[in-house]
């Protein structure tokens, strides 16, 4: 048996549609959830005689994300036709872009990115039928409302080593062209896609292996299990002294399948040419000039300024600037309450976002003013770690008044020799043999007596001060 | 009234001494009674003209102009019955400046072709001699101005498609500089060399039509439009002006006696007019053709593929999506198109692009670079339009490298993008010759010119084709 250890090499490629007024190639308004078919016009329905006209406002953002990125802009970039046939291609071929992209290299947080260009979307196929695919469908039709939405598509380098990086990642990704306004990146509803393409090799090994890709993943979670599940696939195969074969590959997320779409052999061959409808990009200095001016703060420069001006521990600039909506809800709740250390605050929207579904803690009942107050009240000691967490949890599940859950649920912290040391008094008693150790010098029982006083007071004291108590309940000063 | 030209028409109507209701009925009772097959659909009624210099006058266009709820069938059996629901960009101006829809004409299926036998509608016949063919692919658009059944006509021009009829069938065509008119709506056979343009009985309607044409448009983004105003041509003489003769493509190889005598009389009365003749080398022009036909196929090999029956046109019924692409586009596209869309998918597939594709682009660079040289020597390079003239239905049809050697003088100026106006300029065994005549991009008014002034002493007479028509 080989005792190899393999690490993943893995590299993503990432369709984002863009949020412009219109189509990438004609003046359809882009459609989302209307009725099929009303959004379309010659042009995105590929009648005969139509001409594309490229949307000058994708190529801003293109730019954009090229600059968020620190890609090479390329002054002339050109157009190709894909070809191939497929019913959600009114046109037989795709207009995108091949060997002259618009964006070319950059970095974002050690992962180099290869390219960044512009394309076209394709319509949607609804299949009826048990298949849900289209061979051995009863019938398909087309919704032809998507087809020509803009899509930036985004190449990294093979720099990714986990599931969980490459998840972790694309977070980042997805926060950066939020930042941007260049895309609402909603995954479930399909405007941000990803493609992971992944290989194996022998730990030290330099020469990359045989790589799969796995196919339009729609959530952060798929994502990572299909990654996952894919590096345990090749790894078995590869242990079992098997070769991975070159293979395009679809994830299920229901049953943890992973299914063959196509063959390196069965690959398309898509017979690229520059598309003469399309005269080349030229990118003027005012157009880089109004890039430039759009650019906002970017995550990196979000984190430098969490570091800097508020001091934020590495965890919490990292996660407030990582997580755009939760660095945005934490930037309101310090406006709502500036006295309050800001570290503490980071931390309390940390505990938030562990108790929120979804990415936007906005979309709670918790409003940024009362974690504000919720914190504000942990750092005046009228309520305790423990209590706050319970207000919290009230707070996620139902919205409110922090102040007023801690006054309802008596939550308030126990605080003072007065009311505390009758319950130290009471636990010593209930364990005379702790009490004994303690009153020797063996402080170790120290935590299980602080646990019964917590226990007693649902939480609202303060270990410290109960240890306090304790010492001078038992004479130790 | 049907002697009339169009711009005299136009004049007529202008002056409130002729009726355009009463002007498009003749024609219409004309076009209805076509025994050339020139038309694949004709007006039921004068339509209400637009208030414009053109008013009232009709016009017939090719079919692979999309007319709203009007048949554009690109003469193809697989866009049989097509009623598009928009109207391309030149024919849209036209109307806007008062022309009228006459009727739709034949062509050879896809604007693939030299001969217009590649119809899915049938053949057009020439009307100087019904056995002969009109020349392609706008044949049907060049008959039917030829035979007085139509004041003028909208062609298109990839490879000669407007030139060669319009010479073949003694009228005026003009193939405009490419991006001068729009392409929007016209349906595509390949998208860098289409470029729409005029068929006239003379000069001036030529620059007339293409006045009201020209334009940029914001729906085709390499449609710039012209930078001048296109004026009604007036010079009478031509002194000073240099014409060149490229030796590869007027040198008198390939081309017939016939054709080359009418072509050296014609350069002897430009002499007399004044020009100056001079030889020049366009040493890459041989291998034009073999470009052409490469490229050509291969952007109509993508162009084409819209053609799936999923949702539009024919569609063959089939058991699952591939069988119905395939029979859908066996059934639907001729011989010559799908001979056209294998060479063009061959060259363009991955490991012959290069061989193919690539090489092709780098002929048509030098071919671009030689032109542009060629006119720091001359104002203008001047060839027959067709090495012969009309030749006879089906004698060409079972060889498509003769046929496609119809286009080799034709075929340069299409690569390079630039002007070229075929004029008539004289009868070879009793069939027209026509003058071909380049200018660089955008000097369309000096083309126009210079083919007017040559036109007054060549004095052509194209009545045998009106007579011949019959109707
Ligand atoms: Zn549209």
């Amino acid at each position: 048996m080989s005792t190899v250890e393999y690490e993943a090499v893995i590299g993503l490629e990432i369709h984002v549609q863009l949020q412009t007024a219109t189509k990438m190639f004609c003046s359809c308004a882009l459609g989302f959830g209307e009725e099929p078919n009303t959004r379309t016009c010659p042009v995105c329905l590929g009648l005969p005689g139509s001409l594309p006209v490229a949307n000058a406002e994708a190529i801003h953002y293109g730019l954009m994300i090229g600059m968020a990125v620190g890609s090479e802009l390329a002054p002339r970039s050109i157009f190709h036709r894909k070809n191939y046939f497929y019913p959600d291609l009114p046109k037989g071929y795709q207009i995108s872009q091949f060997d002259e992209p618009l964006c070319s290299g950059g970095e974002l947080a050690g992962v180099r990115i290869h390219r960044v260009h512009l394309e076209e979307d394709a319509a949607k196929l609804v299949h009826a039928g048990a298949s849900g695919r289209i061979h051995g469908s009863e019938a398909s039709v087309v919704d032809f409302n998507r087809g020509g939405t803009p899509l930036a598509e985004i190449v990294t380098e093979p720099d990714l080593e986990s599931a969980e990086q490459a998840g972790e990642w694309l977070r980042l990704l997805r926060t950066t062209l939020r930042r941007l306004g260049v895309s609402d990146v909603n995954m479930e509803e399909g405007s941000l896609r990803c493609d992971a393409n992944i290989s194996l090799r022998p730990v030290g090994e330099t020469e990359l292996g045989t790589k799969t890709e796995l196919k339009n993943m729609n959530s952060f979670r798929f994502i990572e299990r299909g990654i996952r599940a894919e590096i345990a696939r090749q790894e078995a195969i590869l242990r079992a002294g098997d070769k991975v074969t070159q293979e395009t590959l679809h994830f299920d997320p229901r049953t943890e399948a992973i299914t063959s779409l196509r063959s390196k052999e069965e690959a398309h061959d898509y017979r690229y040419f520059p598309e003469p409808d399309l005269p080349p990009v030229t990118i003027t200095e005012a157009m880089l000039e109004r890039a430039r001016a759009a650019m906002p703060e970017l995550p990196a420069a979000r984190e430098a300024r969490f570091l800097d001006e508020l001091a934020l521990n590495a965890e919490s600039a990292r996660l407030l600037s990582w997580r755009s909506e939760l660095g945005d809800f934490f930037e309101a709740a310090r406006a709502a309450a500036p006295n309050v250390e800001p570290q503490m605050l980071a931390n309390w929207a940390a505990e938030l976002a562990g108790r929120v579904d979804g990415d936007d803690p906005a979309a709670s009942p918790v409003t940024p003013q009362a974690l504000a107050d919720l914190a504000g009240l942990v750092a005046a000691g009228a309520v305790t770690q423990g209590g706050a967490r319970q207000v919290l949890d009230r707070l996620v599940a139902e919205g409110g008044d922090p102040a007023a859950i801690v006054e309802q649920e008596g939550l308030g912290a126990v605080g003072g020799a007065d009311e505390l040391a009758p319950v130290v008094r009471a636990a010593l008693e209930a364990h005379p043999d702790l009490a004994e150790r303690l009153r020797g010098g063996d402080m170790k029982p120290i935590g299980v007596i602080i646990g019964v006083v917590m226990k007693e007071t649902r939480g609202r004291a303060d270990g410290k001060e109960v240890t306090a108590i304790v010492r001078s309940e038992l004479g130790l000063g | 009234m049907l002697d009339l030209t169009a711009a005299g028409a136009a004049r007529a109507i202008a002056a409130g001494e002729l009726d355009p209701t009463e002007l498009f009925e003749a024609y219409r009772a004309r076009a209805a009674a076509d025994e050339l097959n020139a038309f694949t659909w004709v007006a039921d009624a004068a339509p209400e003209p637009a208030d414009g210099p053109l008013r009232g006058v009709p016009l017939a266009v090719k079919d692979l102009f999309c007319t709203e709820g009007v048949p554009s069938q690109s003469g193809s059996r697989i866009l049989e019955g097509y009623l598009p629901p928009y109207t391309a960009t030149a024919v849209r101006r036209l109307e806007e400046a008062g022309a009228t829809l006459l009727g739709k004409t034949n062509q050879d299926e896809f604007a693939m072709g030299s001969s217009n036998e590649n119809s899915a509608f049938g053949p057009v016949l020439n009307p100087w001699d019904r056995t002969r063919v009109p020349g392609g692919s706008s044949g049907g658009s060049a008959a039917a101005v030829a035979a007085g059944l139509a004041p003028w006509a909208l062609g298109t021009d990839t490879g000669g498609s407007i030139r060669q009829p319009a010479a073949l069938c003694g009228i005026v065509g003009l193939k405009p500089t490419y991006g001068s008119v729009s392409r929007y709506g016209m349906i595509a056979f390949a998208s860098s060399l289409d470029q729409a343009g005029p068929f006239t009985r003379d000069v001036t309607d030529a620059a007339l039509l293409y006045r009201h044409m020209a334009g940029a448009d914001p729906q085709d983004a390499t449609a710039v439009g012209h930078p001048d105003t296109i004026a009604l041509p007036s010079a009478q003489r031509l002194d000073g002006v240099r014409l060149g003769v490229p030796e590869e493509l007027a040198g008198g190889e390939g081309l017939e006696p016939g054709v080359l005598a009418a072509f050296e009389a014609a350069l002897q009365h430009a002499r007399d007019l004044g020009a100056v003749i001079e030889q020049v080398s366009l040493p890459t022009a041989p291998k034009a053709l073999s470009a052409y036909y490469v490229l050509a196929p291969a952007e109509c090999s993508s162009n084409l593929s819209r053609f799936d029956g999923v949702r539009y046109g024919m569609r063959a019924d089939a058991d699952d999506l591939d069988s119905m692409y395939t029979e859908t586009r066996h059934d639907g596209f001729g011989p010559e198109v799908r001979r056209r869309i294998l060479i063009g998918t061959y060259a363009l597939s991955s490991g012959y692009y290069d061989a193919y594709y690539a090489t092709a682009q780098r002929v048509r660079t030098l071919i671009v670079r030689e032109f542009e040289q060629a006119f720091t020597q001359v104002d203008a390079i001047v060839t027959p339009t067709s090495p012969t003239i009309a030749f006879e239905l089906g004698s060409k049809t079972a060889d498509p490298l003769a046929m496609y050697l119809n286009d080799v003088l034709t075929v340069p100026m299409s690569l390079a993008g630039i002007p070229a106006i075929s004029i008539p300029c004289g009868l070879s065994e009793g069939m027209p010759v026509g003058l071909q005549i380049a200018g660089p991009a955008f000097s369309e008014n000096r083309l126009l010119d210079t083919a007017y002034a040559l036109e007054q002493v060549l004095e052509f007479d194209g009545s045998p084709a009106r007579v011949g028509a019959g109707a």
